[in-house]
């Protein structure tokens, strides 16, 4: 079926354009949307004087599927909403579906899990970084945030055998051991990557043109920002010190010593401290963890067939890019009766168009970069 | 896995027996047409598990208590699900208490705003809210039930999040919001006909009628 | 008879330059890549050696798609102005003492002219596209281009002053009579040569007209096949006129390090320090030969041994030139340290378009009209007030421009602090 949303010129809103204003459209195909993102802006010379973000380009009814499938069977399709960071999203699942169950996974699998999810953490967070930089201008940044996810990607290739959609976590626990090696793998990573962030620290913190390009731009004020529902580093970069993995501690998180890194202003170079600072952060946490993976089962004892009781649980966790919930409604039976995934890429995208109101058309880019959204997300 | 501190407020009574969800709309007014009948029923349905299984309970603490004194009639129920607190309410009062919620007890973020479908209900949508409070730490969820054609009263001018997220309610389900500034459909199509997340659309349904509508004969499926 | 060394000498550099701009832009891919840490073009030919021949074809065959609306005498005309005037630029460029087409008494004026004819090009595709957004960027271009000029000029007259002559072989020749490179009199008109000669040829930081991920697109949009490559190789054309004209006025154009230092092999006329061409490019061919045998594949190992058997033969000339007549040895050998220096400066272009990020256009223009022009202003008056004073009263230049050097850095850690190169949108305006 056609899609009228390209043929018509709906108003950005619901005035009328005036003489000098122009609407610009940037494409559901474009190289700096991160996806298929359509934003349309309103513009007066430079100045976005309104914007309208269009999704749905990457609508997959993950949420519909969830109501065919049983808890097991669906939770492969959770990975490929945020695909950039698909061991977060099974963590939030599998730990919603136990909930339901009133199951929890044994430690040592929630030790590996905490490991495992950071590090998707600090893989999510340098592709961000690779792909931001690459908007801006700076070319380089890239390879080397790529040359560092490949070595996560490498370790989670052999834990679970995938590297991007990895299915890593089952509901009650883990299905994998880790394999020989895995924290002589997690450590080697961990000591080089200290330098490396240093290295992409040295190539853009302190850069003239990097802080020119970012300092001031898309600026969210913390009362927008929870008035928007927004969070992650989003969150946290406009001054709000809340994590959920202090506030509502869940696997191991607990355990563990780390700071939260929070900043004050909520531009786009604030988001970037936050975001190199988290990085480091959960460098700190595999460390801790690696230190001590206390032995044990990996898998609760809740049988093959799960018919959690009749029911509801929300349950989130702090994805790399946000708050990550799930709302999973249970009849009885073995499949759910209602999944709702709170995708943090969606509701942050609506703080799209608070940030980019009065910005420069060149400073757009910069700002969908720095909300970090990935559209799987965003529409499921 | 503590994530919600609603258990230190738990206080149960007896589990009450006849407060089956099911059809009154306890307080959430609107928000999504058919909010399903809501979970709490409290029925030990089936799994057996080494625990006592996992099961809906009464719920009574100072919010609740508060809730009431204020809205009396409009809060139809208070749960207490896996340890989270679930308040059903009237869906014509979903603003007001809303604005009450997050002025007065300080739940100042509104995480997620959605709708379940339970066909077989009267009014077959739950609009479900779920509140964060950053200074208590803690969530409540609002569920108002609302039939197939009812509006149900928009709180996008309490908390600008829910503009996109009543939209989706709205492109889902169906559930019309008064009082939106612009609802249209966010992630299907403008055009498209129908509500995806309802119980009765499959893709048997949408098969059958796009054969009749494009070829004019009935679909062999 | 007076023509047909000139007229060689045209035909030489219109005939070579195409290729090697070709070259140049395989040196940046795989220097690019280098800094990527990965290896660049590998596959077309050994090394991606014949990746420009490959690419050359493949625009060459490309369809010709002219916009429906667009202008076709300008379509056309746009991209010839811009080459034209690149290739013209060089008949005033000295590549060696004995390779010039012109040695005009204005060749530096002539340079610079001809240059910023070269905007028109620009212009006129931006325009001839019939579209809006490549207009904007055209225009973008050329004010960005026309503003950079300026400063850039302001910086070579800085150098200018010491040489007292247009004519590119007199400021040469002033160089190896003052006995220093002009960078070391005057170092921060260098700095702002080469700032202002990057933004000149659209590189980055300064590239924001032609980036791929910005929303206004650049004039070359419409632009496909042959005609791109002639603004493409206008680009190059440029890059390599602005190396020249930084070697020439600041680098001591073809004079060897230590021109002035005759310090000779006993008993011999051929001097130590002319020695050093060949003895660095044998050095380049031992490392060849060195890593031949360590590459993966025949082919490659065969390749790197022909590239060190190429550089043994450029160090036999090299060498042998030195037992020739003068003219011959200082007509090699300058074309040698003339052409070394130019890749430097070029390799530094290379190195900042992968380390900065990009302006943004308001920012850029910010830069250049109040921090570079009031800088190479400063630089200008402080360099002709230490010239005037080495002048009248005798002191010696080098203690005077030490002082000029001073004062200008001073001046311009000022402006710096006092220019804020950042956000334009001041959240409370406009809101």
């Amino acid at each position: 079926m056609s899609d009228p949303r390209t043929t018509e010129l709906s108003n950005v809103s619901t005035t009328v354009l005036g003489a000098d204003e122009i609407i610009l459209n940037m494409g559901p195909q474009h190289p700096s949307t991160h996806g298929v993102l359509r934003v349309k802006l309103k513009l007066d010379g430079e100045r976005v004087v309104d914007s309208e973000c269009i999704i749905g380009y990457l609508h997959r009814g993950v949420e519909k599927i969830a109501e065919h499938r049983s808890y097991q069977q669906f939770a492969p399709y959770v990975d490929r909403m945020d695909y950039v960071a698909a061991v977060s999203n099974g963590l939030g699942y599998c730990e919603a579906v136990e909930k339901l169950l009133g199951a929890e996974a044994p430690l040592r699998a929630r030790v590996v899990r905490t490991i495992l999810t950071e590090l998707q953490r600090i893989a999510s967070h340098l592709l961000w970084l690779g792909t931001h930089a690459l908007d801006i201008g700076a070319l380089t940044p890239v390879f080397y945030c790529f040359r560092e996810r490949e070595e996560i990607l490498k370790i989670f290739e052999k834990y679970c055998g995938a590297r991007l959609t990895t299915h890593a976590f089952r509901i009650g626990g883990l299905q994998y051991e880790t394999y020989d090696g895995f924290e002589q793998d997690v450590k080697r990573f961990c000591d080089d990557f200290t330098h490396r962030i240093d290295e992409y620290e040295t190539l853009l913190t302190e850069n003239r043109i990097w802080v020119g390009r970012t300092k001031g731009v898309g600026i969210l004020s913390a009362a927008d920002a929870i008035a928007l529902g927004v969070t992650g580093p989003v969150l946290r970069a406009s001054g709000v010190k809340w994590d959920l993995r202090k506030a509502m501690p869940y696997a191991a998180y607990d355990q563990y010593k780390f700071e939260i890194p929070t900043r004050e202003t909520g531009d786009t170079y604030d988001r970037y401290v936050v975001r190199m600072e988290e990085m480091r952060q959960s460098r700190l946490i595999c460390l801790q963890a690696i230190e001590n993976i206390p032995a044990g089962p990996i898998m609760a004892r809740i049988g093959k067939v799960l018919k959690p009781p009749p029911g509801e649980v929300y349950h989130s966790i702090e994805a790399p890019k946000g708050e990550l919930g799930y709302y999973i409604v249970s009849d009885g039976t073995t499949q759910p009766y209602r999944v709702r995934v709170r995708p943090p890429s969606f509701i942050n995208l609506q703080a799209f168009d608070k940030m980019a109101r009065g910005s420069l058309v060149a400073d757009v880019v910069a700002i969908i970069g720095t909300i970090d959204i990935v559209l799987g997300e965003v529409d499921r | 896995m503590a994530n919600d501190p609603s258990e230190k407020d738990s206080a149960s009574k007896p589990p009450a027996s006849g407060a089956e969800s099911k059809p009154v709309a306890p307080g959430a007014p609107v928000e999504k047409p058919a909010v399903p009948a809501a979970p709490a029923a409290p029925k030990a349905a089936a799994p057996p598990a080494k625990e006592a299984p996992p099961k809906p309970v009464p719920l009574d603490n100072e919010l609740v208590q508060r809730l009431k004194a204020r809205f009396g009639e409009a809060i139809r129920e208070a749960t207490l699900d896996r340890k989270q607190a679930i308040v059903t309410i009237a869906a014509e009062q979903l603003r007001e208490i809303s604005r009450y919620c997050r002025d007065d007890e300080k739940f100042d973020m509104l995480v997620d705003l959605t709708a379940v479908d339970w066909p077989k209900r009267e009014k077959r949508f739950d609009v479900v809210l779920i509140l964060y409070s950053f200074a208590k730490n803690e969530r409540v969820r609002l569920k108002a039930h609302a039939a197939e054609n009812e509006p149900v009263p928009s709180v996008c001018e309490i908390w600008p999040a829910a503009n996109w997220l009543e939209r989706e309610c709205y492109d889902m389900f169906g559930i019309v919001f008064e009082g939106h500034p612009k609802l249209t459909r966010i992630l299907m199509p403008d055009e498209w006909q129908g509500y995806p997340l309802r119980k009765d659309y499959d893709i048997l349904k949408q098969d059958t009628d796009w054969v009749r509508e494009n070829l004019g004969i009935e679909s062999g499926q | 008879m007076r023509l047909v060394l000139p007229v060689l000498y045209a035909v030489v550099i219109v005939a070579v330059l195409p290729l090697l701009a070709g070259y140049i832009v395989l040196m940046e891919r795989k220097v690019m890549a280098d800094m990527q840490a990965r290896l660049g073009p590998m596959r077309v030919g050994p090394h991606g050696l014949l990746q420009p021949i490959a690419d050359a074809v493949k625009l060459l065959l490309k369809e010709d798609i002219i916009p429906e609306k667009a202008d076709r005498l300008l379509f056309w005309l746009a991209p010839l102005v811009s080459v034209t005037m690149a290739l013209l630029a060089y008949a005033a460029l000295p590549i060696g003492p004995a390779f010039q087409i012109a040695d005009l008494n204005i060749g530096l004026l002539f340079i610079l002219a001809v240059s910023s004819l070269g905007i028109y090009g620009i212009v006129l595709g931006g325009w001839a596209s019939n579209s809006h957004y490549s207009l904007l960027g055209a225009l973008r271009s050329a004010a960005q281009l026309v503003s950079y000029e300026t400063a850039a000029g302001l910086g070579l007259i800085s150098a200018l002053l010491l040489a007292g002559s247009l004519s590119m072989r007199d400021i040469v020749i002033a160089q190896y009579d003052q006995g220093m490179w002009f960078i070391f009199y005057v170092p921060i008109g260098f700095f702002i040569y080469m700032v202002g000669s990057i933004a000149e040829t659209n590189r980055a930081p300064f590239d924001l007209p032609e980036a791929e991920s910005e929303l206004v697109a650049g004039y070359m949009t419409e632009y496909s096949g042959f005609r791109w490559s002639l603004y493409f190789l206008a680009e190059y054309a440029n890059m390599i006129i602005v190396a020249g004209i930084a070697t020439t006025l600041f680098l001591g154009g073809w004079l060897r390090p230590f021109a002035s230092f005759h310090d000779h092999l006993p008993g011999t006329p051929i001097e130590l320090l002319d020695a050093l061409p060949s003895l660095l490019v044998l050095g380049v061919a031992a490392y060849c030969f060195f890593l031949a045998p360590k590459q993966p594949v025949k082919i490659q190992k065969l390749v790197m041994a022909l590239v060190g058997g190429l550089c043994l033969a450029i160090a036999g000339i090299l060498a042998g030139s030195l037992f020739a007549s003068p003219a011959v040895l200082q007509g090699v050998h300058g074309a040698f340290w003339f052409m070394a220096k130019v890749f430097a400066y070029l390799y530094c272009f290379l190195w900042f378009r992968f380390t900065f990020p990009r302006y943004r256009f308001d920012q850029l223009m910010r830069l250049g009209w109040r921090f570079l022009i009031p800088l190479a202003l400063v630089n200008l008056i402080t360099m002709a007030t230490a010239l005037l004073i080495s002048r009248e009263w005798g002191w010696s230049l080098r203690i005077t421009s030490i002082l000029a050097i001073v004062v200008t850095l001073a001046v311009a850690m000022w402006l710096a602090k006092n220019d804020q190169v950042d956000s334009a949108v001041p959240v409370a305006e406009g809101e």
